[in-house]
């Protein structure tokens, strides 16, 4: 279900709620609405959740939206960081301490 | 489906837009009954207005069949609100308020993968929906923290005494919070990251 970094390329990847959408390019001629609207959303990285927010739609239809434009390099994936089963110190470290600047 | 024209659409306003450098995020989960302060809480802390996103349940039978009564019920739409919290220019926190009763467990699949963690919001007049809530967390092998939501009306117990009626092992950290207020949620979840953290600890190889 996670989006790992398998190095597998976009085709099949999988998309989480806070996996960071970024457009590549102007929405081509040939988009639809609802993909030329996606590419205005996301010129700067935006996670699918924000997406299916602004866009109103629910995560599943987002996902096929989403899994196309990945297929016609419309759009890039950045991964999130999964918990393994031997969390990332470091990362929590991270964490805490840009929770500790709140 | 019905799509709005594209132009009506708002985005995120200029100072909620993440930097070109974010490059991965992480999450965690805040899950509770209703009421219990779920979005008050995600708000209070996040860096930008929480935001819905919705699931549709199409078909019952998932667990759910006791709670629909007989009518035939086709869809049923779930919220979720969620916040977020840049930790640096590269890495961005998600929180995700999400209901806790069972019937609303199908959302938890694609939520709680790869999560780092959960908070269990509390209410003390309602307890038994915490539970539920821990028992499954513990199924699934989601690390969690339990946090006691302090409404003013809310009877107060200590925490021992909470401790015992949730079943809660000793390991796992329960503490009060006020989820209105910014320092206090924020509290919440650098026990919950203290706990992961000594989690981690543990669990490396020496």
């Amino acid at each position: 279900m996670v989006a790992g970094p398998d190095g597998d390329g976009e085709r099949d990847q999988d998309l989480d709620l806070v996996t960071l959408i970024v457009a590549r390019a102007d929405p081509p001629p040939s988009a639809t609405p609802e993909q030329s609207a996606l590419l205005r959303l996301c010129t700067t990285p935006l996670s699918v959740a924000e997406l299916s927010a602004y866009l109103n739609l629910p995560f599943s239809v987002m996902t096929v939206l989403l899994t196309d434009m990945l297929a016609a390099g419309l759009v890039t994936a950045r991964a999130p960081i999964v918990r393994q089963s031997v969390a990332d110190r470091s990362l929590l470290e991270a964490v805490m301490h840009g929770l500790q600047r709140l | 489906m019905d799509f709005k024209g594209s132009d009506t659409i708002p985005g995120p306003r200029t100072e909620d837009q993440l930097p070109h450098t974010a490059a991965a995020a992480v999450k965690i989960v805040i899950v509770g009954g209703f009421g219990v302060g779920k979005t008050t809480m995600v708000g209070s802390v996040s860096e930008i207005r929480p935001l819905t996103t919705e699931e549709t349940m199409t078909q019952a039978g998932i667990g759910v069949d006791d709670n629909f009564g007989s009518e035939t019920k086709t869809a049923t739409t779930v919220a979720m609100d969620f916040g977020r919290i840049s930790i640096t220019e590269e890495l961005v926190l998600y929180l995700f308020g999400t209901p806790g009763q069972e019937r609303f467990w199908f959302l938890w699949n694609g939520l709680f993968d790869g999560a780092l963690g959960a908070v269990v919001l509390v209410d003390t007049r309602r307890l038994e929906v915490s539970f539920d809530v821990i028992g499954r967390l513990e199924e699934r092998g989601v690390p969690f923290v339990v946090a006691v939501n302090t409404f003013p009306d809310a009877p107060r117990y200590p925490i021992d005494e909470l401790r015992t009626a949730l079943d809660l092992p000793d390991e796992i950290p329960i503490v009060e919070c006020d989820a209105r207020r910014r320092a206090s949620s924020r509290d919440v979840l650098m026990t919950l990251l203290r706990f992961l953290h000594a989690l981690a600890m543990t669990k490396a190889p020496a």
